[in-house]
């Protein structure tokens, strides 16, 4: 019987705890939101509903400017990131032991390890005298520091995904005569593309909301959306900056349901 | 040419890990397979058996010894390099690919013009039966019939050897009987060897031409279903196929003296010590009491299997017998729990085992 079984939810203030947490969790998130369609200027009134703050911010040149690099940086990051974690969970799951083969595998994880402020100051650094050096500004050095830390996040579920997958499929494959480029291509790819998808949307996702690292390694000029909005809310809140937010929120809400579709469980 | 060698294990050792956790799955394995053969593999869990197929597929390299196929050394190709196919215990069928596309990927791979891998996997999908579920995909089919395109799919390429690793452990009793004889049939129809791997004796004594015992990664005796049924190589090899009665006894002039003090003639010779007679329950015999030449013996316990009824006797120095008996038998001979009766077996039943 039901009765019999052990089940967390009868345990004393569950229910208490449990609404204590969300509400902790989406209080702010749903105030962000509502305010965003706030008439007035304050977060403190609500004056009735208006888009003024969406139109504010998409008429807003700086805002287009700030929002097309995000994408931009997003994209060749997510791209990298992606094609590197597929070759490095390749290399971490379909070869044979090998020494070091664990701590490669950590190693690929840095930068969930090392604290985000750590690797933006040792970027400060090692950027400036790269553009000392080189005499380059560009976009490259965000895009490329942006891939590094997508890594992990791209990497984890795919290697999931390797290890999850029954070896005797590419067993199957070599069997009937496909050479391993073949498998690789007919048998390992098909079923690896859906854990492909997620783990560059995930990478996609986390470079989209970067601001620390972002705001070391920029060059002047170079604000992406996150730290032109971190700049505006210096000088003053502004309600555009809830909208935009609020834009990027849906943004990654739907990105991440994408990826828990494609990374669940199917038979 | 029938006695053709197809497949030929030499000396072949496989040791997993290194150091104090290395475990050998084969111990100097040895075996020829001649062509068209059905041969069959058999032995409890973990002897290996599996292991030696892998060996023969390419998916492992043997620690020492050959892989021969054809007479041909191809103990260094890679699989997708060698005239074998393999039916998957698990089937490992492509879930991204249709029947049809499963069916064809060994002849797609192969380089096979286009009409060529469409002809062949019509065929192929016909001798299985699956010609109406050639458009569907692999989940959307019911275990036997995933059985049946793994068959077709390895059969597709025409391989020199077929190896089906424990194909039918999946299925109930029922479709696993109608596969047993499937199976035969495509064996029958395509003429390709198969070898086959279980660890079902009932299965293996029905299906096949040639039987290799297997244990703890050795090979025990090599034959015919009837020869390793009727002429056991050892108490291993007689305990796993089918029921024996094991009478422990020393040898005497003129055959074996058991340790209930009887004596039973035994054809053949033998090195003289300590023994053990082995006897099928079929070849046991329950006479009346003092039946001349006949074992002293009481019966413990009976039980009715339709055809037959199983007796359980004890002799007097308590070693248990087992004899089948057709049922009328029993029934006229009147025998009841805890009466003395006389043990006889059938001429030349008795096997003298090494310990
Ligand atoms: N990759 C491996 N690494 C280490 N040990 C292994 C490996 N594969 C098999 N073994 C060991 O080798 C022995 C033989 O295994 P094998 O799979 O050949 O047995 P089997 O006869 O097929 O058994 P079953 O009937 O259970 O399938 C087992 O003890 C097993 O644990
Ligand atoms: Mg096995």
């Amino acid at each position: 019987m039901a009765n019999a079984s052990f089940s967390a939810s009868r345990l004393p203030g569950f229910s208490t705890i449990a609404t204590i947490v969300f509400v902790m969790l989406y209080a702010p998130i749903v105030t962000l939101v509502v305010y965003s369609f706030n008439a007035g200027k304050t977060v403190t009134a609500w004056e009735g509903f208006s888009w003024r703050w969406y139109q504010q911010a998409w008429t807003n040149d700086i805002v287009q400017d700030a929002a097309l690099r995000s994408l931009t940086v997003a994209t060749c990051a997510m791209l990298i990131a992606t094609t590197v974690a597929t070759l490095a969970a390749l290399g971490t799951t379909r070869t044979g032991p090998f020494a070091g083969k664990t701590l490669i595998s950590v190693m690929i994880n840095q930068p969930l390890l090392v604290p985000d402020i750590v690797t933006a100051i040792s970027l400060l650094i090692f950027v400036a005298a790269l553009k000392v050096a080189t005499g380059y500004q560009g976009l490259a050095y965000l895009i490329v520091a942006h891939a590094a830390f997508c890594i992990p996040f791209a990497y984890l579920p795919i290697k999931a995904r390797l290890e999850s997958m029954d070896l005797s499929l590419e067993n199957a494959a070599a069997d009937l005569y496909a050479s391993p480029m073949q498998t690789f291509r007919r048998v390992t790819l098909p079923l690896l593309a859906p854990a492909i998808i997620a783990g560059g949307m995930l990478a996609f996702v986390i470079s989209l909301d970067d601001v620390v690292i972002t705001s070391f390694v920029k060059s002047g000029g170079q604000d992406t959306l996150p730290t032109y909005m971190l700049g505006q809310l210096r000088r003053g809140t502004e309600p555009d900056v809830n909208a935009i937010s609020t834009v990027l929120l849906c943004l990654t809400v739907l990105l991440l349901s994408l990826f828990f579709v494609l990374t669940r469980k199917r038979d | 040419m029938p006695n053709k060698i197809a497949v030929e294990a030499r000396n072949a050792v496989k040791v997993f890990g290194q150091g104090d956790t290395s475990h050998s799955a084969l111990n100097d394995v040895s075996i020829s397979i001649k062509q068209g053969e059905f041969f069959t593999l058999l032995g409890p869990s973990g002897c290996g058996k599996t292991t030696l197929l892998r060996l023969i597929a390419g998916f492992e390299t043997p620690t020492s010894g050959q892989i021969l196929l054809d007479g041909a050394d191809i103990t260094a190709l890679p699989p997708n390099k060698r005239a074998v196919n393999t039916v998957f215990q698990s089937y490992a069928l492509f879930p991204h690919l249709t029947v049809a596309q499963n069916v064809g990927f060994g002849l797609q791979m192969q380089g096979r013009p286009k009409a060529e891998v469409k002809a062949t996997t019509a065929e192929m999908l016909a001798l299985v039966k699956l010609d109406a579920m050639a458009d569907r995909k692999i989940s959307q089919l019911s275990g036997g019939q995933q059985q049946r395109v793994a068959l077709a799919r390895a059969l597709a390429p025409k391989p020199k050897v077929l190896l089906l690793d424990e194909p039918l452990s999946a299925l109930d009793a029922k479709l696993r009987k109608d596969m047993q004889i499937e199976l035969k049939r495509l064996q029958h129809e395509t003429g390709i060897t198969f070898i086959f791997v279980t660890h079902d004796q009932e299965e293996a004594l029905t299906m096949s031409d040639r039987i290799a015992v297997m244990s703890a990664g050795n090979i025990l005796q090599i034959g015919a279903p009837r020869d390793i049924y009727v002429k056991p190589a050892n108490r291993f090899v007689a305990s796993f196929i089918g029921e024996t009665n094991f009478l422990p006894g020393t040898t005497a002039p003129g055959g074996v003296r058991l340790d209930c003090g009887a004596t039973v003639a035994v054809d053949g010779s033998f090195m003289p010590g300590k023994v053990t007679l082995a006897v099928r329950p079929e070849q046991v015999r329950v006479q009346g009491a003092g039946t001349a030449g006949a074992i002293p013996a009481i019966i413990t316990n009976w039980v009715y299997f339709g055809t037959d009824t199983h007796c359980y006797l004890v002799l007097s120095d308590g070693s248990p017998v087992v004899a089948r008996l057709q049922s009328p038998a029993m029934g006229e001979a009147g025998l009841e729990i805890g009466a003395s009766v006389g043990v006889t077996f059938a001429p030349g039943a008795a096997q003298v085992l090494k310990d």
